[in-house]
């Protein structure tokens, strides 16, 4: 899943290749040394992940009875320890990796797809439907949403794609007013006026004209709901509400940890640890990208 | 200005109605209700129990009714906490949580801009670095695992503060459920004042208030200060929906009897007017500290002020 995601993130990159602007953002990215440790420590998780069976010799739901709760052993293979339950930590630690960078990046799509779309409708109609459209995202965004997130996993059971949707359905807010923003100042261009001109649809001309031009920003604001995504993902799952058994995620790890912290302090350490360096990593990138895309700095 | 603050009012009580629909019916779209147990309870007695629950009506006469009750004030009774109303549970929980959360507010805002100033007044110093990767430390790690942390150093290793409970609210309680609560939005003020206050210090009048020969202090209070405060009163909104959504962790980490605790408790129980009663209080105040935030920025920005 967090392939799939990732692999959709790189073919949209793609897609804009090739522009001078991407180019000079991407070598000033590249000269922003945090940026580039970041991006390297979050590929470095994120094949971890990905080959979490084939790293360590232990399945991540065997149970070890004479093994509970260890620190960390090396002789067996248990670079992290085990858990409560005599399980290995460091291939649980790297299974929650899976689900936590799944849920953000599958969540954080979803508020790209609601948000762009309806920003750039709302910015480029106008007038009675932007003002409309806009009042609606003001009300919503007073509503504390995480309590019905709270409430819609508690109704309808733990399912983590119900997950993806309510917390995109959460995040697309600053999205759709970023894309709105952006979308007023793009609109009064000559090639949109042009392609008015030569009888584009509205719509077409949104799609092909307008999204593409407000993609900077959005990009960076990406970068940034990842990680916001994966910490409400280990929010809820802190408070019992996330992924179930025997699968994991950090949250419901460093949850499990904090019980335990006292006579087992790796139990919270390795998680939090990987959770902590995760967000850091894309809060790094999130500002490489803003600086590497700030028209003012050029 | 009021025609500013009556589009928010405008906005407020829509606002309040739809929390109150929506919790209302997803509350009620859950499979499950308040009173199942473990052993059923006969049916003559549980439709008795729904009869004097109003239950049995329905679910149109049940939300008016729910409605009527909101707008005087009236939360309805409790379903699993028996003989208490939603309004006497809200009533006890709400002195430990408005603790908590006042004064993680107060710490969040005092400490978050006196970092935040000084890093951009000692601008590319150490100071300034300093103070930024704290800030990125402090956004990066999230307040459920900060609070463990700080147990496991303050309480259990040191042995300076206790671990949890409540102790009547006196200090040492509080100390680490509000540092912890407060440590994120501290590092996001620290953020947000540093980069308006560079900005307001290369502004024009900024630049005029120095040539005309005023002292450096009066520069930084009288004139850059308040510009600089701007975009931190407008965080003040998302700030508290943030430390309200935190404190339902903070108060079950340490033990609090808050609002918060209440809430997935209740939720788990299918307790609905409990329920319902926490989101519409935590509702109602982010619209009114929204309102009071729009305030302060009309006497703050004369932009705004003669709009």
């Amino acid at each position: 899943m967090a392939m799939q995601a990732h692999a959709d993130l790189l073919a949209q990159a793609g897609e804009v290749e090739g522009r001078s602007l991407w180019q000079d953002a991407r070598r000033r990215l590249f000269r922003n040394k945090a940026a580039v440790v970041s991006m390297v420590i979050l590929l470095l998780i994120l094949v971890g992940a990905v080959l979490a069976p084939w790293l360590s010799p232990h399945p991540f739901d065997e149970v070890y009875w004479d093994r509970i709760g260890m620190p960390p052993d090396y002789a067996n293979a248990h670079w992290f320890g085990t858990d409560n339950n005599g399980r290995d930590l460091f291939v649980r630690v790297l299974y929650g990796a899976r689900v936590s960078l799944a849920v953000g990046f599958a969540a954080t799509l979803v508020s790209l797809a609601i948000g762009v779309i309806y920003g750039a409708m709302s910015g480029f109609l106008g007038g009675k439907v932007d003002e409309a459209m806009m009042r609606l995202v003001d009300i919503l965004y007073s509503l504390p949403f995480m309590f019905f997130v709270i409430i819609l996993m508690v109704v309808f059971g733990r399912n983590i794609i119900l997950l993806f949707i309510a917390l995109g359905a959460v995040e697309w807010l600053t999205m759709a007013r970023i894309v709105r923003g952006q979308t007023l100042s793009v609109k009064r261009k000559e090639f949109i006026e042009a392609a008015h001109a030569a009888g584009v649809s509205n719509w077409r001309i949104v799609l092909r004209h307008v999204i593409p031009n407000v993609l900077g920003p959005v990009v960076v604001y990406v970068t940034l709901t990842v990680p916001e995504v994966i910490m409400t993902e280990s929010f809820l799952s802190f408070l019992g509400l996330g992924v179930q058994e025997p699968y994991t995620s950090w949250g419901v790890l460093i949850s499990e940890g904090a019980g335990q912290m006292e006579s087992a302090p790796w139990m919270l350490i390795y998680p939090a640890l990987f959770l902590g360096v995760t967000l850091f990593c894309f809060n790094f990138i999130g500002d490489g990208l803003r600086d590497a895309l700030d028209p003012k700095d050029r | 200005m009021g025609r500013h603050l009556l589009r928010r009012l405008a906005i407020g009580l829509p606002t309040l109605f739809i929390v109150v629909t929506l919790s209302f019916y997803m509350m009620r779209l859950a499979p499950g209700g308040p009173f199942d147990q473990e052993r059923p309870i006969p049916p003559e007695i549980l439709r008795n129990i729904q009869e004097a629950y109003h239950l049995d009506e329905p679910l149109w006469r049940q939300y008016l009714r729910y409605l009527g009750g909101v707008v005087r004030g009236d939360f309805g009774p409790s379903y699993r906490t028996k003989d208490f109303t939603v309004n006497e549970l809200l009533a006890e929980g709400a002195p430990a949580s408005f603790t908590v959360g006042g004064l993680a507010v107060l710490l969040a805002l005092a400490l978050g801009l006196a970092a935040g100033i000084t890093a951009a007044l000692r601008q590319n110093s150490w100071i300034d670095y300093s103070v930024m990767s704290l800030a990125m430390v402090g956004i990066a790690i999230p307040s459920f695992v900060m609070a463990p942390m700080l147990i496991l150093l303050f309480a259990v290793h040191l042995g300076w503060l206790p671990a949890g409970g409540w102790g009547n609210g006196a200090l040492p309680f509080l100390i680490l459920p509000v540092v912890s609560l407060a440590l994120p939005q501290v590092a996001r003020v620290a953020r947000l004042s540093r980069g308006a206050m560079i900005e307001q210090l290369h502004a024009n009048y900024v630049r005029t208030a120095r040539a005309k020969g005023l002292r450096e202090q009066l520069v930084v209070l009288r004139h850059a200060l308040p510009g600089a405060m701007l975009p931190v009163v407008s965080y003040l909104g998302p700030m508290t929906a943030a430390l309200l959504t935190g404190s339902v962790v903070i108060e079950t980490i340490f033990s609090i009897p808050g609002i918060g605790r209440y809430f997935v408790q209740s939720a788990l129980n299918r307790d609905y007017t409990v329920v319902m009663g926490v989101v519409i209080v935590y509702a109602a105040m982010i619209i009114l500290l929204n309102l009071a935030v729009d305030l302060v920025y009309g006497l703050l920005d004369p932009k705004v002020r003669h709009d």
